[in-house]
């Protein structure tokens, strides 16, 4: 028991702090610009695909620096030609337009890559155990993955609070409506902030793609995961993307690791009556196989008691 | 000119209404009464908290304490759409209409609550005479039957204050709010706004903002000087004239 | 009340509240309906027939979608949610009745999908409509989710992976029809998409109809004139569900078999497509859409393997070009046959679509080389495009397409300035005149 804990525990913090790694570019995105981008996660993919593409030639590590930086230019590009000209037609127009390059990312991806997962690998230099603890290895990729995330997290919590950008960036989360009296390089700011926020996202994809699977329906997984923590978090609030990006990954990892279902707890349900199949689903589900669906009942719940979310402040 | 009864009966009673935004207090304790059929101007210098309380009248906030009563009845913390349904409606500062909308829709939208067919989704709209007379008939009232099929957004800036009246005229409520109605008019167009605001507000209860001393000592009964957050005076427009507290902290600047 | 509207002279097409002539409001529906009665006539192959069968479900499907979207500014992610429940409900109801064991005649099930759309539409509805705008987005984006994952879990009642199979011949038959014939199933469909267009188009012209407008264009104004946006996102969301349901219905009596993938993501993505393609902006738009798209789609996978990346394309261009969909084009042309223009700028539309349909050349053949490249590398290099056999790693093919792309849209961009000039020149020369 004590070794299902401490594993769901520290899965479940490094799947949170991948989590926020994306949540948070995505938060202040939204802050700064309004635009919820719906292709985040189809960024972190692209991350794992160029990762990989590039760890085939040059290797692990030089991915892990060009990736992000490949797609931090592109989504520079998608900021400047794509969402500045879909600004004027409202915030709906700039939602399908993300919502659009989802799509088309996703099919580019399995144009050149195709559907099936791809050999990516964790590098040697990792491909060890870092610890055995209860008999049971700890791989040291997710060893380095955790710390990634949290050497990121510092970073750029240090460059909010001391770098001029970061006190605009500061300034955005706090008062939104303030932004548009910036002044003349507010479009320069947008674009660094959309790059940088996707580069991220493509920073988890690197890490992410060796340790999980990589393949051309991973955005697809892990985007609604990620829209369900900026809404139980809060729209806009960076502390709450915090809290619900690891409450969402504990949840997921612990309920994965839970094998039991209702049979099992209160035994098998009486099947004479015709409802006695359906009922039968319910009963006989594991905590386990639910898993998938517990983020959705969370916002369901959040949304009932706490509408605003866990830590928002105001309403989209 | 008047047409306010002074020992009416109370249409608005504000009492003790206060708002905080975090540490900042905008509106500090007011006691307002609004008497019934009287035309009510508030005035004040620019971040007094003129549109605050209005926004706080008006539901669009909630009061940190204090009670708003409307015809003697308790509105404090009800929604923007309970007020109005209680008979009181509003115009805005900033243009605030249905862009995209025609005119003529604009109008019929502000109607139909009013005229009992809330969220009717059965009944052919334009079938409905009692909704086309009225809609017709405040389209007369603010001069834009001539634009009636032009969505609202294209119309003049003048034309969208009007109309911006129009919609507060529609839903029939006996008491209106209009926040700086002349804001960014010409005079000739305030002329036109005074006559409408006069003509609109007869038989009922009127309460604006309004920065032009000229249109609001030509219209109001009675004036209520917001400073602060605080009403420093209330009183008919002569003695506020020749009040030394308000010549002190507002008229001195703006008139003299 | 002054009545200043006596003495002023009501300007011309003024409603005057004279109900409209017979003609006028019930021509366009006998049309549409005589139409809906010759088309398989006229287009007479199975292909043509079972094809026809899938617009029609989808035009209500879009329709039900634009309720949302385009009347009330709500953007749904969610939206097949209501088509799959629906879809199952009816699914599950015809296997029960299996045997002409029930009473009821196959016409009316769509019914009952349309009653558990708009049973799932108040149920989540109350969730969803509490936010609006980017919040809304996301719960509908979390219901499809949930509903789509529980219903993998939910085995015996939505058949996991494969889904459950019905028999519409199975049921309760009326009037000698078994609808074992497509022909049979696509009037069925006629039918009910008839009876739907014109329900959702009678509720736009109700008083609830346009508030959602109004909620559409400015919500907070809404409120001051004593309405509560909430109530009205809720009523539209759960009407839009009880469509949606009809649609599914359809669709599972005419696929006979339901999926739990027909309410998930890509299913609500499709509906957004084609509400959007078509244009959300008019009624007929989603028709529009749900047409053309459903007929691209059928053409394009024909002739591609990567057709979905040129619908994403398309999408993303008319996102940014033509916000008001293909219906939006079409009525920007009103005007100026109003005015008599329209042959003067035409020529100028043809000159604009040369260099872009150059352009889509040069870009397709850059996606479909590159496909050819990576993917379809093991099936070899060589390919023909337009009749034309090349190697896709040869130099000369990628340059043409170079070319041809940066060419196409050098001249094209040109082109469709030329063409929105020309637009404005003759909106105001109609003017003068």
């Amino acid at each position: 028991m004590a070794e299902i804990l401490f594993f769901s525990a520290v899965n479940g913090i490094t799947y949170g702090m991948l989590l926020f790694l994306m949540a948070s570019g995505l938060t202040v995105i939204f802050s700064m610009m309004g635009v919820l981008n719906l292709a985040h996660a189809s960024f972190y993919m692209l991350g794992a695909f160029f990762g990989f593409e590039i760890s085939r030639h040059l290797g692990f590590w030089p991915g892990l620096v060009l990736a992000p930086l490949i797609v931090a230019v592109i989504g520079m590009g998608v900021e400047r030609y794509g969402l500045r000209t879909v600004h004027k037609h409202g915030h709906v127009a700039e939602l399908l337009f993300t919502f659009g390059l989802t799509f088309v990312i996703q099919k580019l991806v399995e144009m050149v890559w195709g559907k099936l997962p791809v050999d990516y690998l964790v590098p040697p230099s990792l491909d060890f155990p870092a610890f055995t603890i209860f008999a049971t290895e700890y791989p040291a990729f997710k060893l380095f993955g955790l710390l990634a995330s949290i050497a990121i997290f510092l970073a750029l919590m240090l460059v909010i609070k001391r770098t001029r950008i970061g006190l605009i960036v500061q300034a955005a989360l706090t008062h939104p409506e303030m932004v548009g009296m910036l002044g003349h390089n507010v479009d320069r700011i947008f674009m660094l902030v959309f790059g940088v926020g996707v580069g991220l996202a493509a920073v988890a994809g690197v890490i992410a793609g060796p340790a999980l699977v990589t393949q051309s329906n991973m955005a697809g997984l892990l985007g609604p995961i990620l829209f369900v923590v900026v809404v139980v978090g809060g729209l806009g609030s960076l502390g709450g993307a915090f809290v619900a990006s690891l409450l969402i990954g504990l949840v997921q990892t612990f309920a994965v690791a839970f094998n039991i279902s209702l049979a099992d707890v209160f035994g098998p349900v009486a099947a004479d009556s015709g409802l006695a199949l359906y009922l039968d689903d319910i009963w006989s589900v594991t905590v386990a196989q639910v898993a998938p669906v517990l983020p959705y009942l969370l916002l369901v719940l959040i949304l009932i008691f706490r509408p605003r979310g866990l830590m928002g402040n105001r309403e989209s | 000119m008047s047409n306010a009864d002074q020992g009416g009966t109370a249409a608005l009673e504000l009492e003790g209404l206060e708002k905080s935004f975090g540490p900042t207090r905008i509106i500090r304790g007011v006691d307002l009464t609004i008497v019934r059929g009287e035309r009510h101007a508030v005035i004040g210098p620019n971040g007094a908290g003129k549109s605050t309380l209005f926004h706080l009248i008006s539901g669009h906030y909630r009061p940190t304490s204090g009670r708003i009563r409307l015809d003697g009845r308790d509105i404090t913390g009800l929604s923007p759409e309970q007020i109005n349904r209680r008979g009181l409606a509003r115009s805005f500062q900033i243009t605030n209409i249905f862009p995209q909308l025609s005119v003529w829709e604009n109008v019929r939208c502000a109607t139909l609550w009013a005229m009992g067919y809330r969220y009717n989704f059965w009944r052919d709209i334009d079938g409905l005479d009692d909704v086309r007379l009225r809609t017709e008939e405040i389209l007369g009232q603010i001069n834009l039957i001539e634009r009636w099929d032009m969505p609202a957004g294209m119309l003049a800036y003048a034309e969208q204050r009007a109309l911006e009246i129009g919609l507060a005229l529609a839903s029939d409520a006996d008491i209106l709010l209009l926040d700086e109605p002349m804001a960014g008019m010409s005079h000739a167009e305030s002329q036109h706004m005074v006559e409408l605001i006069r003509k609109v507000s007869e038989n009922r209860t009127l309460l604006m903002i309004e920065h032009d001393m000229g249109v609001v000592f030509n219209l109001a009964d009675r004036i209520s000087v917001l400073v602060y957050g605080e009403i420093i005076a209330s009183d008919t427009p002569e003695r506020i004239k020749a009040n030394a507290d308000v010549q002190r902290a507002y008229l001195g600047t703006e008139v003299a | 009340m002054s009545d200043t509207s006596d003495t002023v002279v009501r300007p011309a097409g003024f409603p005057s509240g004279a109900a409209p002539g017979p003609l006028r409001r019930y021509g366009p529906w006998i049309v549409l309906a005589l139409l809906l009665l010759v088309l398989p006539r006229v287009f007479s192959s199975g292909l043509s027939i079972s094809t026809m069968c899938v617009m029609g479900t989808m035009i209500i499907f879009a329709l039900s979608y634009n309720m949302l979207l385009g009347q009330s500014g709500l953007l749904s992610f969610g939206h097949a949610v209501f088509f799959g429940l629906g879809g199952f409900l009816t699914a599950q109801m015809m296997n029960m009745m299996a045997g002409g064991e029930g009473p009821l005649p196959l016409m009316v099930y769509p019914l009952v999908g349309g009653l558990a759309g708009l049973v799932f539409g108040v149920i989540f509805g109350a969730v969803a409509t509490r936010r609006a705008g980017t919040a809304f987005a996301m719960i509908t984006l979390g219901i499809g989710e949930l509903v789509t994952s529980s219903a993998l879990i939910l085995r015996g009642f939505f058949g996991g992976e494969t889904g459950i199979t019905v028999d519409r011949t199975e049921i309760h038959q009326v009037f000698g029809l078994s609808f074992g014939p497509q022909v049979q199933v696509y009037y069925l469909i006629a039918g009910w998409c008839l009876v739907s267009v014109i329900a959702m188009y009678a509720i736009t012209r109700t008083p609830f109809g346009r508030i959602c407008n109004a909620v559409r264009d400015n919500p907070q104004r809404v409120n001051f004139v004593g309405y509560n946006t909430t109530v009205v996102r809720f009523i539209a969301f759960s009407l839009a569900g009880l469509f949606a349901g009809i649609a599914g219905g359809l669709a599972s009596i005419n696929f006979e078999i339901m999926n739990s993938a027909q309410m998930g993501a890509a299913e609500s993505g499709s509906v957004i497509l084609m509400a959007y393609i078509g244009g959300v902006g008019n009624f007929a738009g989603p028709i529009i859409g749900a047409i053309v798209v459903t007929y691209l789609h059928l053409m394009l996978s024909d002739l591609s393997d990567v057709w979905e990346l040129y619908f994403g394309l398309l999408f993303i261009s008319m996102v940014m070009y033509a916000p008001n969909g293909i219906a939006g084009v079409i009525m920007m042309q009103r005007p100026l046959i109003r005015r008599g223009q329209l042959l003067r700028v035409a020529p100028y539309y043809v000159l604009a679509l040369i260099p872009g349909l150059v352009a889509l050349a040069g870009l397709s053949m850059i996606i479909e080389m590159t496909h050819q490249l990576s993917i379809s590398a093991s099936e070899g290099l060589g390919m023909t495009m337009m009749g034309i056999a090349f190697n896709a790693d040869a130099l000369l093919p990628w340059l043409t397409a170079v070319v041809l792309l940066g060419g196409g849209g050098w001249l094209g961009v040109r082109a469709a300035r030329l063409a929105r000039e020309a637009y404005g020149a003759a909106m105001v020369r109609g003017r003068v005149q």
